[in-house]
């Protein structure tokens, strides 16, 4: 089971496309990559005027993750909390992990050629912290969300 | 090990209080003040570290070899580059006399710095680069409440109904006024937009008044017409200070929704909903004055519609309403020093305080210098010293102050990258980015009055300067060192906080000095004294317009419509760029490395213009045309084109942004003399051009 997830609040989006800096940013990541995204999507007009409905994408950490098995490195690790994340020591960039990916989510690093994912800012979280991009989100939009049994 | 600094953001010129982390000399986190913004940072503010590792700014000082704008440099070092331009300046000062040189910056808390400096020298030319930005809004304000547009803040997480004229504030991105915006709308408040075109902001309200372009004056017209005709001001608030209401009523009396709503081209039922909305909620209702208002030619008009439209409200001292920012002596305190320096009693070049006395006398208007500059009236202007200012960016007609800067015997230009304007330059001196300099102390007035500073985070990469230290050794070289009492910036800002009894290290524990725990609120029924006009009061008929013959209430005028072909040339700013500052910052050009050109879908169609394609966009005369992808969108006024700012550049040492998109300035030709009479600011949205499908749409290849 998922401990955590990233909820965006989409009346509180506007769409700048802070998260996704902030997050290259903290991963030092060159031009290329980029581990979230924030989609805009026209919804058709509400009351005659235009509307734009924000989506955020980030790895889906799934449950039972596909990624994690084709790894021919064990490179690709999930933790009992869920949060799956690449052991960057183990990655030989041979990119099998986008291929089972449905979403195609790892990414190519052209710094390194190893392959890069969004991991919650684990070691953030380890720290008591949140991600880099719901801290720093512009206007409070993201949430980190810790699940609990009920 | 982790070094931890409180500062303040540069990527663009909000300042956002940040806190910053760094490593072995590299930032390793960027947030917002936690204490201010709750972490909260924009994507040029996360792009910072990438600023400082772009090799792609002027890394030392360079003198000019070719000719200007050839783009051929001299590497050298700061004292050659210094020596340079001091040498230069005491032989025009004594060929030409010293208010022969002009020096411009951005507005803002550090203007005093470079104010000092060229007072100092002996020259009244201090000028900044408000013509193109809140000008307009500025004396719309001071002619009608006596005090200028910072005169009052908007308390906006406390009101019910805020409405913005063009303000695109979810793109222009003031993050703490953003969140109030957000805040206020969570709390169930409402926001009303207009705008030719659908925005990010526009997205985010309640109504949108998508009005023809060159309208906005109509609608504000009729907005006060019908709270007066309905009788729903607040009677109190302009029997106690409003002089002139009568004049108003009887003015406004022609301007119906109807007649707006025809004007503009919106539903009447639309305006008379708006007006039934407000009325509830009365006095937490904002009308926002306006911010880059230097448009159309009566927005200087527009913007006092928009200030009168909050006196009937009667909202000004109210929560949920504009509040008259507070200082330290509303707190008990005394204020910090500020290096000083009298103006030089000396007829200003650009004609403002003697010609137009109408005009606020500060940093007066630069867009007037070139006319001097051409003419030699009052008298020769030799020199041009930018301070993160770029004339050819900020104003119309780069080709014809290219012309007009040719009568300058020295143009300098300090800044942290390279711009239009420093690549014609004849000497750049590298500013250090803002995490790598430390700024002056500044008073942030407000509810909660702060004192807040620049830290530096790391030290500087490059062979490049702070511009505390810059001015200082020109003040040395020159003989006027005596304006600058520091050597280092730890003397500078002990110097500054003595009288108020704190010291640097009161920062560090949030980033700032709060100079009082609660807010602070005037009696809003005892505000007598805070309107700065010749009575005290609030005047609806100013005198000093009507002695520079203009008039106070000003009938309006229809914009004109563009010829078959042409399109209104509308420009604005994205959430991912400060206009050209950024353009070629790696992080922030992948995002959105070029401008396209919005057009309405049915025009479009009927041009035979697809979404993407590519069209030529060129100038009234045709002496400039850019290329550019077309944006097809249904909600933009079939009369107006839109583009982003900033891009367009032709700086061949800045690989990402070098002829990338398009410039909206460039394509104004001749709009340099097309300004506000009664506001000063420059018409920037006067301008009109042709679009066409481009030949360069590939229609078939061959290779030979």
């Amino acid at each position: 089971m998922n401990k955590y997830m990233i909820y965006l609040n989409s009346k509180r989006c506007i769409g700048c496309h802070g998260c996704e800096v902030h997050c290259k940013s903290v991963k030092g990541l060159p031009v290329g990559p980029f581990l979230c995204e924030i989609d805009h999507k026209a919804v058709p007009s509400v009351k005659g005027f235009p509307k734009t409905e924000f989506t955020f994408r980030s790895c889906y950490h799934c449950d039972n993750p596909l990624c994690v098995p084709i790894c021919p490195t064990d490179a690709m690790i999930k933790r009992a909390d869920g949060i799956v994340y690449i052991d960057q020591e183990k990655c030989i960039g041979c990119m099998a992990c986008a291929t089972a990916c449905p979403w195609a989510i790892p990414e190519m690093n052209p710094d390194t050629n190893k392959a890069v994912k969004c991991d919650y800012c684990m070691d953030r979280v380890d720290a008591g912290l949140k991600p880099a991009c719901v801290t720093k989100c512009t206007t409070h939009a993201l949430k980190f969300v810790t699940m609990q049994e009920v | 090990m982790t070094k931890s600094v409180f500062s303040m953001c540069g990527m663009c010129t909000v300042r956002c209080p940040i806190r910053v982390e760094s490593e072995d000399n590299k930032v390793t986190w960027i947030e917002g003040n936690q204490h201010l913004l709750g972490g909260a940072l924009c994507a040029k503010g996360s792009a910072g570290p990438a600023l400082v590792a772009d090799k792609e700014r002027p890394q030392q000082p360079l003198i000019r070899v070719g000719d200007r704008g050839a783009g051929r440099w001299k590497k050298v070092s700061w004292d050659t580059a210094l020596d340079y331009v001091t040498d230069k300046l005491k032989k025009i000062k004594e060929e030409h006399g010293p208010e022969s040189v002009v020096l411009s910056s951005r507005g803002g808390p550090w203007q005093n710095m470079y104010k000092t400096f060229i007072h100092a020298f002996g020259s009244p030319n201090y000028t900044n680069h408000d013509c193109t930005c809140g000008r307009n809004t500025h004396h719309a304000s001071l002619s009608l409440n006596g005090v200028g547009r910072k005169g009052f803040i908007y308390d906006i997480k406390n009101a019910k109904h805020l409405i913005l004229f063009g303000r695109n504030m979810f793109s222009s991105l003031r993050i703490a006024e953003n969140l109030q915006t957000l805040d206020m709308l969570d709390n169930g408040g409402k926001l009303t937009y207009v705008d030719v075109r659908q925005t990010m902001t526009g997205l985010k309200a309640d109504r949108f008044f998508q009005v023809r372009p060159g309208t906005d004056y109509a609608l504000i017209l009729a907005m006060i017409h019908e709270i007066i005709k309905r009788d729903v001001y607040d009677h109190d608030f302009v029997k106690q200070y409003v002089s002139g209401f009568e004049e108003l009523s009887t003015f406004v009396e022609q301007y119906t929704p109807a007649w707006a709503a025809k004007e503009c081209g919106i539903k009447e039922k639309a305006i008379h909903a708006f007006i039934d909305d407000i009325i509830p909620v009365m006095p937490k209702v904002i009308f926002h004055p306006g911010w880059n208002l230097s448009r159309y030619k009566d927005s200087f008009y527009a913007s006092r519609g928009l200030h009168i439209l909050n006196v009937l409200m009667g909202n000004i001292e109210q929560k949920g309403g504009l509040i008259i920012p507070k200082g330290p002596g509303d707190c008990g305190v005394k204020g910090i020093r500020s290096l000083d320096c009298a103006k030089p009693d000396i007829k200003r070049a650009d004609g403002v305080g003697w010609k137009y006395k109408h005009f606020d006398k500060g940093p007066g208007l630069a867009h007037l210098f070139f006319e001097a500059m051409e003419k030699e009236e009052p008298y020769p202007v030799k020199a041009w010293i930018t301070m993160r200012h770029d004339p050819f960016s900020g104003m119309p007609d780069p080709q014809r102050q290219k012309a007009s800067f040719d009568h300058c015997d020295l143009l300098v230009a300090i800044d942290t990258h390279y711009g239009e304007f420093s690549w014609y330059a004849d000497v750049i001196l590298p500013e250090s980015t803002y995490l790598e300099r430390e700024s002056t102390i500044c008073v942030q007035k407000g509810l909660k009055p702060r004192l807040a500073v620049r830290k530096k985070a790391i030290e500087a990469e490059a062979d490049t300067k702070p511009a505390w230290w810059i001015f200082k050794e020109f003040a040395k070289r020159l003989g006027i060192d005596e304006y600058f009492p520091y050597d280092t910036i730890e003397e500078l800002w002990n110097w500054q906080l003595e009288p108020t009894g704190f010291s640097i290290e009161d920062f560090d524990e949030k980033g700032f000095i709060s100079l009082t725990d609660d807010p602070i609120m005037y009696d809003p029924k005892n505000l007598e004294g805070k309107f700065a006009t010749p009575s005290g009061k609030i005047e609806m008929i100013s005198k000093k317009l009507t002695d520079a013959g203009l008039p106070s209430l000003k009938e309006y005028e229809s914009p004109l419509k563009p010829e078959k072909g042409m399109f209104r040339l509308v420009y604005g700013r994205s959430a991912v760029h400060s206009h050209g500052h950024t353009t070629n910052n790696p992080l922030l050009n992948e995002l959105m490395p070029k401008n396209s050109l919005w057009i309405n879908t049915r025009v479009a169609n009927k041009l035979g213009i697809a979404n993407g394609d590519l069209v030529d966009v060129a100038a009234e005369d045709n002496s400039y045309t850019g290329t550019m992808n077309a944006h097809v969108v249904d909600y933009i006024h079939p009369e107006a084109v839109y583009m982003v700012h900033g891009f367009g550049k032709h700086i061949p040492l800045q690989s990402r942004s070098y002829h990338a998109g398009v410039s909206d300035q460039k394509l104004m030709v001749g709009k340099l003399d097309d300004w506000d009479q009664a506001g000063g600011a420059i018409n920037l949205c006067e301008s009109f051009v042709h679009v066409r499908r481009s030949v360069q749409n590939l229609k078939r290849r061959v290779e030979l």
